[in-house]
């Protein structure tokens, strides 16, 4: 028998212990996840909270209708026409109790605002209202909509945004909505799906910038041709233009962006703003599909592109949600950016991007470090504290096409993906669906932060089972009992209302802001919350997430037995106000000194 | 103890002095030892730098690293010197561009599995897969949670897949194995106007991935590769042509890494193919088999 050195035995035998590495990883390192649904009372007892999904006993039965575009799409019809569901949170009447404006995306098909009832029912009144009937023929359908206030009269207006006419509606007191996107300016046709209301120069009127997604010459429904796709998986620059529409204050908006240094034709799926740059001024942050993230820097009113000096713009991948929140409760802001992750086939993972100590403003992506990386085909996501312990929990929405569950498309996908700009770049080149899912059926994430560097998946055990095509992700305090809902809205599916019931150990504090010198509806706003040793950021919000956006109030959870130390605002004025004795389990409404 | 091959990969410095010292006439003598570390250096710079293909440089110096420092070892194990660094780069720098994770420890491992191919698997004193391909085929089928193969990155235009395609065909034309790619390249064409006739898809999505860059280092790199392809040209023009039908057929089943599939099958067995058939002649001219005068060599 041929002798086998000693050496190579061992060598063989490392080799064979490396190999089985991956799956000790898997086994050792998979991130937390809680086990299905014990029921409410045993999650409620277990992780202080328990979701019940509530929408048809509350009056709504809201089934999302997707669009359907130009015939020579037909056969990647799942794939282009896979947005346009989304939910924001307003109060349009000013009666203290959150409604809701959902969006349909069919020609033809309406939109609907539910009112609050007060007693746990909603009213569709959007058709009285005057906004329903907004995706007529000819003018394209509904992606989102944001809400802001801009002409400063107190009640919250109407920015629609469309693969088509973005439209614009004025709020007449809460009791009818007046279209005045001609007398605006706005023009006559944007593909977006994502726009925020924030005041960027600081004049005390909201501005409104909108990012498009296709440029602006495509006609969905009346395609010159079929090169429309873009022309990268990856670094695809020949998307929609964006737009800052600076607000004259006399109805009028006047577009700005290559004035005030904003000019990409990147994919946009998401933007969001806020003051991360610490110079007082909302900063802007875009999460590009088939591309790198950007960081618009706002240096008084003057914009410059950050995003490969601070670190969130290097790597590309396919960002489809922008959220901010203080998660180490250290009063800043860290990001939460989803993209696609696909076992097997494609992991970009998402990008939680946390705000390195120092005076720089550079950021490490920290999503595979606390757990909230691997969501699958995410879209919404959004912070809030559902279990009011002091610490901001994440809630993400995963899967993009639930068609046959056998069959899926990766591997075309995949194929075209990879090749040249002539082929990706033209949606004849793509094979047709033929009824495939694409990342369909896949369950949704409720990562909940533990406070000490971990986020733990909860949402099967704490009720939000669906594996509906999660879109638009909204948080509001529907009911006011102090507890963080969550609204879902699902491309070709139902708008889900998953109502929140939080242990009454646990307690909450929550703000209502109005300014008097800055724009009316406080956003851009900021409230520090100070409480046993914690410091917790959150601002007032013109729209984040994907195409959604929370209600205005502010939520903290607080824990158990807090005492508050003190909450100092900083309005977008620049006045910064500074609360004492201020009690748990109580709403402050607020007006700027 | 056996004497595996210090050098594995595309084109090496030692294996080229060594044939030339013998006289032998082996492709790589013609080529300069630095040019194929140079040339995939300037892919993956010229590629991050154009296009940030790489999620992060300490990612890809990981693997590199990872590669140098096991074949250091290895080498000194069982060769009882120190191998030229010059394979194991490349295996390194190969794991760097193709593979894709956000965590670091796929890239060390990949790499680690890479080289220590070479030293655990071997038959007859060859190893028989090439290396970085068994690492990442390895990868992709035991951590497919954890990792992805590069297949969509690195721009889709015209102008960066026409420098690699000159630059990469000078390379291999120099080394004499440009037929290699070229029956690799014809026979793939072609059986993708085979695959849209039957799949009823347009001949331009089938024709896709070998116009993306992760073909680039496949066809330039991995099925060239000396240490693992076989020797005689009309064995090299088969071994090309069976591994692009085997990854027609792959594909024909929808998987998205059919050609790094295809080689992870096809080499090996090429090998013990042309090892069982020296065998047979050697005994019957009596003389050591030209299989076992190649490990000697090596």
């Amino acid at each position: 028998m041929k002798k086998v050195p000693i050496a190579r035995i061992l060598v063989i035998i490392f080799f064979a212990v490396l190999l089985a590495v991956p799956w000790m990883v898997r086994h050792f390192t998979a991130h937390a996840k809680a086990g299905d649904n014990p029921g409410s009372q045993a999650a409620l007892a277990r992780y202080g909270f328990s979701l019940q999904e509530v929408a048809h006993a509350s009056g709504i039965d809201f089934v999302h209708q997707a669009p359907i575009l130009d015939s020579k799409l037909d056969g990647i019809m799942p794939e282009v026409a896979s947005m346009g569901a989304s939910v924001s949170i307003v109060d349009y009447n000013r009666d203290g109790w959150p409604d809701i404006y959902v969006t349909n995306s069919a020609v033809g098909s309406k939109n609907h605002l539910y009112r609050n009832n007060h007693d746990g029912t909603f009213t569709d009144v959007a058709e009285q209202l005057g906004i329903a009937d907004v995706n007529q023929p000819g003018t394209g359908v509904s992606m989102g909509a944001v809400w802001g206030d801009y002409d400063n009269d107190g009640y919250e207006d109407l920015f629609l945004i469309k693969w088509g006419k973005p439209e614009l509606f004025h709020n007449d007191q809460g009791a009818h909505f007046t279209r005045v996107s001609d007398q605006a300016g706005l023009p006559p046709w944007i593909n977006a799906n994502t726009a925020v209301w924030f005041d960027y120069d600081h004049d005390g009127k909201l501005d409104l910038f909108v990012a498009g997604y296709y440029p602006d010459y495509v006609n969905l429904w009346h395609l010159r041709g079929t090169r429309m796709m873009p022309d990268s998986f990856e670094y695809a620059k020949n998307g929609g233009r964006k737009y800052l529409f600076h607000n004259l204050g006399d109805g009028r908006f006047e577009e700005i962006s290559a004035k005030v240094g904003i000019d990409s034709r990147r994919w946009a799926l998401a933007c969001a703003a806020a003051d991360l740059s610490g110079t007082e001024y909302p900063d802007l942050f875009v999460a590009n599909d088939y591309g790198v993230s950007e960081l618009y820097i706002n240096n008084h009113g003057h914009f410059h592109e950050a995003g490969k000096e601070t670190g969130v713009g290097f790597a590309p991948k396919s960002g489809m949600n922008v959220s901010f929140g203080d998660i180490f409760d250290q009063g800043k802001f860290s990001i939460y950016v989803s993209n696609i992750s696909e076992e097997g086939v494609l992991i970009q993972g998402n990008n939680l991007w946390v705000p390195q100590a120092g005076p720089a403003l550079k950021y490490d992506n920290m999503a595979s470090d606390l757990g909230v990386e691997l969501g699958g085909w995410s879209f919404g996501a959004q912070f809030g504290d559902f279990n009011n312990d002091g610490n901001l929990d994440l809630y993400l929405a995963n899967g993009y096409i639930s068609l046959d569950r056998q069959r899926n498309y990766w591997y075309d996908f995949a194929k075209v993906a990879a090749g040249n700009s002539f082929i990706i770049g033209d949606a004849a080149n793509w094979p047709a669906f033929n009824g495939r899912s694409l990342s369909g059926y896949q369950q949704k994430r409720l990562w909940l932060n533990d406070g000490e560097g971990k986020f733990v998946d909860v949402a099967q055990a704490v009720g939000a089972t669906d594996t509906y095509d999660g879109r638009s992700v909204a948080l509001a305090d529907l009911w006011n009992t102090g507890s963080l809902d969550i609204l879902v809205a699902n491309q070709s599916g139902p708008l889900l209302i998953y109502k929140n019931t939080v242990t009454p150990e646990n307690h909450w504090i929550e703000f209502s802001l109005e300014s008097a010198k800055s724009n009316r509806s406080a956003i851009g706003a900021e409230i520090t919350l100070y409480w046993e040793g914690k410091e917790q950021l959150q601002q007032v919000s013109g729209g984040n997430g994907f195409a959604s956006q929370n209600d205005r109030r502010l939520h903290f959870g607080l824990g158990k037995n807090p005492k508050i130390e003190k909450a100092v605002i900083h309005w977008p004025s620049g006045a910064v106000q500074t609360l004492d004795n201020l009690k748990p389990d109580r709403l402050y409404t607020l007006k700027e000194p | 103890m056996s004497q595996p091959a210090a050098q594995s990969n595309p084109l090496l410095p030692q294996t080229a002095a060594k044939l030339q010292s013998k006289g032998g006439t082996s492709p790589a003598s013609q080529l300069n030892p630095y040019l194929p570390p140079i040339f995939i250096t300037l892919i993956l710079l010229v590629g991050n730098l154009s296009f940030g293909i790489l999620e992060s440089y300490s990612k890809t110096l990981l693997a590199i690293a990872t590669a140098i420092t096991v074949e250091m070892v290895l080498g000194r194990i069982f060769l009882r010197k120190w191998p030229h660094p010059a394979s194991s780069y490349i295996t390194g720098i190969s794991v760097g561009i193709l593979l894709r994770s956000p965590a670091f420890w796929p890239y060390a491992l990949c790499s680690a599995l890479s080289i220590i191919s070479k030293y655990a698997l071997r038959v007859r004193g060859r190893h028989i897969w090439n290396p970085s391909n068994f690492g990442i085929c390895a990868m992709l089928i035991l951590a497919s949670q954890a990792v992805t193969s590069l297949s969509i990155q690195w721009g889709n235009n015209l102008a960066s897949l026409a420098v690699i395609w000159v630059l990469g065909s000078v390379i291999v034309w120099r080394a004499k194995r440009l037929h290699i790619t070229l029956t690799y390249v014809v026979c793939f064409i072609a059986l993708s106007f085979l695959r849209a006739h039957i799949t009823g898809d347009s001949w331009q999505s089938e024709i896709s991935p070998i116009t993306g860059p992760m073909y680039q280092l496949f066809i330039f790199f991995m099925i060239t590769d000396p240490k693992t392809t076989v020797r005689s040209r009309l064995g090299q023009y088969v071994v090309a042509a069976a591994i692009a039908v085997l990854e027609f057929f792959f594909r024909l089943n929808s998987s998205i890494y059919a050609p790094l599939y295809a080689l992870f099958w096809v080499g090996p067995a090429a090998l013990l193919i042309e090892m069982a058939i020296d065998s047979r002649r050697a005994p019957a001219a009596g003389v050591p088999s030209t299989s076992e005068q190649k490990a000697a060599r090596a």
